[in-house]
C-alpha cells in the first residue's frame, strides 16, 4: 500500500514536472488574455459590446476606417476609396476600392456593399439604429442603397445631414462590408446568413476566425501572407484571444510569458507590475462616462438649485486619485474628450458650503432623502459609498439599493428610480451619439417609452435642447456644429439632471517585446494586426 | 407436487418479473416526475426574478422594434403555461433551446461545458478520497495524539479558506513562483485543437488520441485546480472518516477482533473501515455531485471554462434556456448519483441486498 502510494506521488510529480515547460509564445502568435464573456454574437450586424467590437475591427472593413497610427486624423477611405455628394446634400456615391478580396477568395464588391447595408438594416439587430437614423428602412433600403455601376455604390439620405456625422457612422462594426456570396451559402429561411454568421466569420479584415469557443477564447487566423492585407503589414499569424475573467490571473499569465498582452487588469495588479522591466504598461483614453441621473419625477431632485447642489456634492478628485486611480479621470461633460466639439471644463469641486446654501434656496435646507439603484460591481460601489458620504455632509441621506446590473437597468428604463449612477459609451464615433441621449427627448410621456434616452429615463422635458440636438446634425458648417455642441454641453452642466463625473482610461499591460498594440481611443476598437513582437 | 411445481415455479418468475417492471417504471415515474418539477421551478424562478431576459439578449441600446421583436423570436410574448409546455415539449424532443448568451444550442453547450468540469471534479474527488480516507483512518487511531491534531487543522485549513484565495495562492507558488505547472486555462495554446474531442475530456481524448505532449500540458493544466478542489473534498472526507471510524474503533467487535489476536493493520484497515463504508460512499457521492455541479470561484481563477460559470453568468443574464438547461443536468447528476450509491450499498452491504 505505502509502495503504490510513494509510486504514484512520483509519477505524478515527474508528470507535473515535464509537462510545465516555461514558454515565452511564439514570435508568430500574439496571446492576449481578456475578460470577453460580454461576446454573444459574431455577426457584425448584431455586435455591439466592447470584446466583439475588438473581434470585429480585426476580421471586418468598412467603407470609411480610422488609421490606427493616426486616430486623430478622423475617418479615412477604407473600402470606399472616395465618394462624392450630390447638390441636394443627400445623395452620396461611393467608389468602392478594386483588388481587395474576402477571405473566401471573393472579390469585395459593389454588390457586397448593397448586400451588407441592406443586411443590417432588415435584420434589424441592437445596432441597426445606427443606419436606421438616415431613413433606411426595411422597405426602403433597396430603393436607398444601390449598386450604381461596375464599382459604385450610391445612398440617398432622407435629409441633408453634416456629411462627418453619416461618414463616422460608416465607421461603426454595423456598417461591415460582409461577403455576400459566402453568407448566402449559408443562409437559412431568409436570414441572411445570420445564424451562421453568429459563430463565423465572412470578413475581408487581417483575420479571420479560426476558432470560437465561447465564454473561453477566439483564435484569430491570417488568411494569407504578412502583406496580404491592403491596409498594411499584418505581423500575426495568429492571434488567441484567451477569457481570464480573474485580473490576478491575467497578471500571473503576463509575467511568466504565457500571455503577451493583459487587457483587464485592476489598479492592484498594475501596481504591482509597476517596476518590472520585462512588462510595461500603456494607457489609452476611453469613451466610457459615469454619470448620476437624477429623476425629474422626484419631487427634491426636479428643483434647479438642488441640481446644483448636488453637483458640489461630488469628491471628483478625491475619487480620481484612490479607488478609480488608473481607471477613471475626472470628466464633467457628457462628450468624451477627443470626440467632435467636446468641452474640457470642469468647474465643479466639493463644495459642501456652496451646497447648503443652494439647497437653502431651494427650500430644503435640511436635506432629503433618497434612493441610489447600484449594481454591486466595482468601481460603482466604492464610487456610490462615496457620493453617499459627501452628500450626507449637506444633509442629503442616500439609501443604496443594490442590484445586478440588468435588474437596475430594468427599473432605471422604467423611470422608477430616483438617482441612478451608470456608465454611458458611445455607440458611434461622433457627438451626436451622446447628444441623443443626454440632450434629447421628443416626448417626455410615459408612454412615449423613449427608453434608449436618458434625458427621457430621467423624465428630463427639453423642447429648445432637443430642436438644438436635430440642428447640429444638419449643420455643414463643422466649426458652427463644434459651438453648437459646446452650447448642449454647457447647458447639461448648467440645468441639466446628470452629475457628469469621471471618462474611462484603460491600461493595458504588455510584455516588452510587444509593440504597435492600439486599442482605439474613445471612438473604436482594439487593432490586433498592427501588433509586432 | 411435481404437475405443480414448474407451474408454480414459472408463476413466481413471472410474478418477480411483474414486480421488477413495477420496479423500473415506479423509478422511470418518480425520475420523470423529480425533472418535471424540477423544470418548472427553476421556469418559474427564472421568470419571477425582476431581470428582463429580452433587455439581456439586445441590450440597453436597443429601439422598441428591436425589442418587440427580439421578444417574439425568444417567445416571451406567450402566456407562462404556453410558454412552458413548449419549453418541456422541446426538451422531451431533446432540443434544450438556444443560449441567449453564446448564441449556440443549449445541448452544445453543456456538452462542451461539463466535460470539462466532469473531469475536474473527478480528479479532484479522486484526490479527496485517495489522501482523505486514509488520512481519517489515521487520525482516529491516533485520536488526541499529534498526528491527529495535525490531520485536524490541515483539514481545518482546507474547509476554512476561501477556495478562490487557495487557487491564487496556489497559482502565486506553482505556478507564479516554482514553475511546476501550467497556468490558467485547460491547456496550453499550441496543443488548443490538436485532438479530436471524443468525450470532452481532455486527458482522455488525448490518451485516446495517444498524444502524450497533449496529455502532459493538460495535465499541467488541470493539477492545481484539481489539486485546491481535491483539498476542499479532502478536508470533508477526512472529517468525516474520522467520526466515523472512532464509532467504529469504540464497538465490541473490534475489541473481539483484537482479543482474538488479528494485526492492528487488519482490525483497523479491513473490520472497522469495511464497515463505514457504506456511509462514507454517501459523503463521497454528496461531495462529487457538489463538484459536479461546478465551483464558479474555483473555474473563475483558473479561466476554465465549466458548467458552474456557464450556468451562474447565464442566471445572472435571465438566458433561461441556459439555465434550465444547466439545471437539468445537475439535477441529473444528482439522480445518478444517488442510484449508483444505492448500488454500491447494495454490493458492500448485505443487509441492503
Amino acid at each position: 500500500m505505502r509502495r503504490i502510494i510513494a509510486a504514484a506521488a512520483i509519477a505524478a510529480f515527474t508528470l507535473t514536472q515535464s509537462g510545465a515547460l516555461r514558454a515565452e509564445t511564439p514570435p508568430n502568435i500574439l496571446v492576449v488574455a481578456d475578460a470577453i464573456d460580454d461576446i454573444v454574437t459574431l455577426d457584425p450586424a448584431e455586435v455591439f459590446e466592447f470584446s466583439g467590437s475588438d473581434y470585429v475591427n480585426n476580421v471586418y472593413d468598412t467603407l470609411f476606417v480610422f488609421d490606427p497610427n493616426d486616430l486623430d486624423a478622423g475617418f479615412q477611405p477604407g473600402l470606399a476609396e472616395s465618394y462624392s455628394l450630390a447638390e441636394d446634400g443627400k445623395t452620396y456615391a461611393f467608389k468602392i476600392r478594386e483588388g481587395v478580396t474576402f477571405h473566401s477568395g471573393n472579390p469585395v464588391t459593389a454588390e457586397d456593399v448593397v448586400f451588407s447595408f441592406v443586411r443590417a438594416v432588415k435584420l434589424k439587430k441592437t445596432p441597426s439604429f445606427i443606419l436606421t437614423q438616415f431613413g433606411f428602412t426595411a422597405e426602403n433600403v433597396e430603393d436607398k442603397i444601390k449598386v450604381a455601376g461596375a464599382n459604385e455604390v450610391t445612398m440617398e439620405l432622407d435629409q441633408a445631414y453634416a456629411p462627418s456625422f453619416f461618414l463616422n457612422c460608416l465607421t461603426a462594426s454595423v456598417a461591415s462590408i460582409v461577403d455576400k456570396k459566402l453568407a448566402l451559402e449559408h443562409e437559412q429561411d431568409g436570414d441572411f446568413g445570420y445564424e451562421w454568421l453568429k459563430t463565423n466569420s465572412a470578413g475581408s479584415g487581417a483575420f479571420k476566425l479560426a476558432a470560437w469557443k465561447p465564454s473561453e477564447a477566439y483564435i484569430l487566423e491570417r488568411p494569407g501572407d504578412e502583406d496580404g492585407y491592403w491596409r498594411g503589414k499584418v505581423a500575426m499569424q495568429r492571434v488567441v484571444v484567451r477569457n481570464v475573467p480573474e485580473p490576478a490571473s491575467q497578471r500571473l499569465l503576463l509575467l511568466n510569458g504565457d500571455a503577451d498582452i493583459a487587457r483587464k487588469l485592476q489598479p492592484d495588479d498594475i501596481a504591482a507590475i509597476a517596476g518590472n522591466s520585462e512588462v510595461r504598461v500603456e494607457t489609452d483614453l476611453k469613451g466610457r462616462i459615469y454619470y448620476l441621473g437624477l429623476n425629474q419625477k422626484n419631487e427634491f431632485l426636479s428643483k434647479p438649485k438642488v441640481l446644483e447642489a448636488m453637483k458640489y456634492l461630488v469628491d471628483y478628485k478625491g475619487m480620481e486619485a484612490t479607488l478609480l486611480k488608473g481607471q477613471y479621470v475626472q470628466h464633467q461633460t457628457f462628450l468624451p474628450l477627443t470626440f467632435l466639439g467636446a468641452l474640457d471644463k470642469n468647474p465643479y469641486t466639493l463644495d459642501v458650503a456652496r451646497a447648503k446654501e443652494l439647497l437653502a434656496e431651494a427650500g430644503v435646507p435640511d436635506g432629503f432623502k433618497v434612493t441610489m439603484d447600484t449594481r454591486t460591481v466595482s468601481p460603482v460601489i466604492e464610487m456610490a459609498q462615496s457620493i453617499q458620504a459627501t452628500m450626507a455632509q449637506a444633509g442629503i441621506e442616500i439609501e443604496i439599493l443594490p442590484g445586478d446590473g440588468k435588474q437596475t437597468l430594468t427599473k432605471y428604463r422604467a423611470r422608477q428610480h430616483d438617482i441612478y449612477i451608470g456608465a454611458w459609451g458611445p455607440d458611434y464615433p461622433d457627438p451626436h451619439t451622446n447628444a441623443d441621449t443626454f440632450t434629447s427627448n421628443a416626448d417626455n410621456r410615459d408612454e412615449a417609452k423613449l427608453t434608449g434616452k436618458l434625458a427621457w429615463r430621467n423624465s428630463w422635458d427639453i423642447p429648445d435642447l432637443t430642436k438644438l440636438t436635430e440642428a447640429a446634425v444638419l449643420e455643414n458648417d463643422a466649426g458652427k456644429r463644434v459651438e453648437m455642441y459646446h452650447e448642449l454641453q454647457a447647458q447639461v452642466l448648467e440645468r441639466g439632471p446628470f452629475v457628469l463625473m469621471f471618462q474611462q482610461i484603460l491600461q493595458n499591460a504588455l510584455r516588452e517585446n510587444v509593440t504597435g498594440l492600439n486599442t482605439g481611443g474613445p471612438i473604436t476598437a482594439a487593432y490586433y494586426w498592427t501588433v509586432t513582437k | 407436487m411435481s404437475i405443480l411445481g414448474p407451474v408454480g415455479l414459472g408463476g413466481r418468475r413471472v410474478e418477480l418479473f411483474r414486480r421488477r417492471l413495477c420496479g423500473v417504471a415506479k423509478l422511470l415515474g418518480t425520475l420523470l416526475l423529480t425533472f418535471l418539477g424540477l423544470l418548472l421551478v427553476t421556469f418559474l424562478i427564472g421568470r419571477v426574478v425582476p431581470v428582463d431576459p429580452v433587455l439581456a439578449a439586445v441590450g440597453d441600446r436597443a429601439s422598441a422594434e428591436v425589442y418587440e421583436q427580439a421578444k417574439r423570436e425568444l417567445g416571451l410574448d406567450r402566456p407562462l403555461y404556453e410558454q412552458f409546455a413548449v419549453y418541456v415539449w422541446d426538451v422531451l424532443r431533446g432540443d434544450l433551446g438556444k443560449s441567449v448568451l453564446t448564441a449556440r444550442p443549449v445541448a452544445e453547450d453543456i456538452g462542451r461545458f461539463f466535460p470539462a468540469t466532469l473531469e475536474l471534479a473527478t480528479l479532484a474527488t479522486i484526490i479527496g478520497v485517495l489522501l482523505g480516507v486514509p488520512a481519517g483512518v489515521v487520525a482516529a487511531v491516533n485520536r488526541g495524539r499529534w498526528p491527529d491534531q495535525v490531520i485536524r487543522v490541515v483539514g481545518l485549513v482546507g474547509y476554512s479558506m476561501p477556495i478562490f484565495w487557495l487557487g491564487l495562492m496556489g497559482l502565486l507558488l506553482f505556478y507564479g513562483t516554482l514553475g511546476w505547472v501550467a497556468g490558467p486555462g485547460r491547456v496550453d495554446i499550441f496543443y488548443e485543437g490538436m485532438v479530436p474531442s471524443i468525450t470532452g475530456m481532455l486527458l482522455i481524448d488525448s490518451a485516446l488520441a495517444g498524444d502524450w505532449a497533449v496529455w502532459r500540458s493538460a495535465f499541467s493544466h488541470i493539477i492545481l485546480p484539481a489539486g485546491t478542489l481535491g483539498y476542499f473534498s479532502l478536508a470533508y472526507i477526512s472529517r468525516m472518516t474520522r467520526s466515523f471510524m472512532l464509532e467504529q474503533l469504540g464497538q465490541e467487535y473490534v475489541t473481539t477482533a483484537r482479543v482474538k489476536g488479528l494485526s492492528e493493520w487488519r482490525v483497523v484497515w479491513r473490520h472497522a473501515l469495511g464497515n463505514i463504508m457504506v456511509p462514507l460512499i454517501t459523503v463521497i457521492a454528496l461531495s462529487y455531485a457538489q463538484l459536479l455541479e461546478g465551483s464558479v470561484l474555483t473555474e473563475t481563477v483558473f479561466a476554465w471554462p465549466g458548467l458552474g460559470r456557464y450556468i451562474t453568468s447565464s442566471l445572472l443574464s435571465a438566458d433561461m434556456n441556459a439555465v434550465l438547461g444547466g439545471t437539468l443536468v445537475v439535477g441529473a447528476v444528482f439522480i445518478g448519483l444517488n442510484l449508483l450509491s444505492d448500488l454500491l450499498y447494495r454490493v458492500l452491504d448485505p443487509r441492503a441486498r
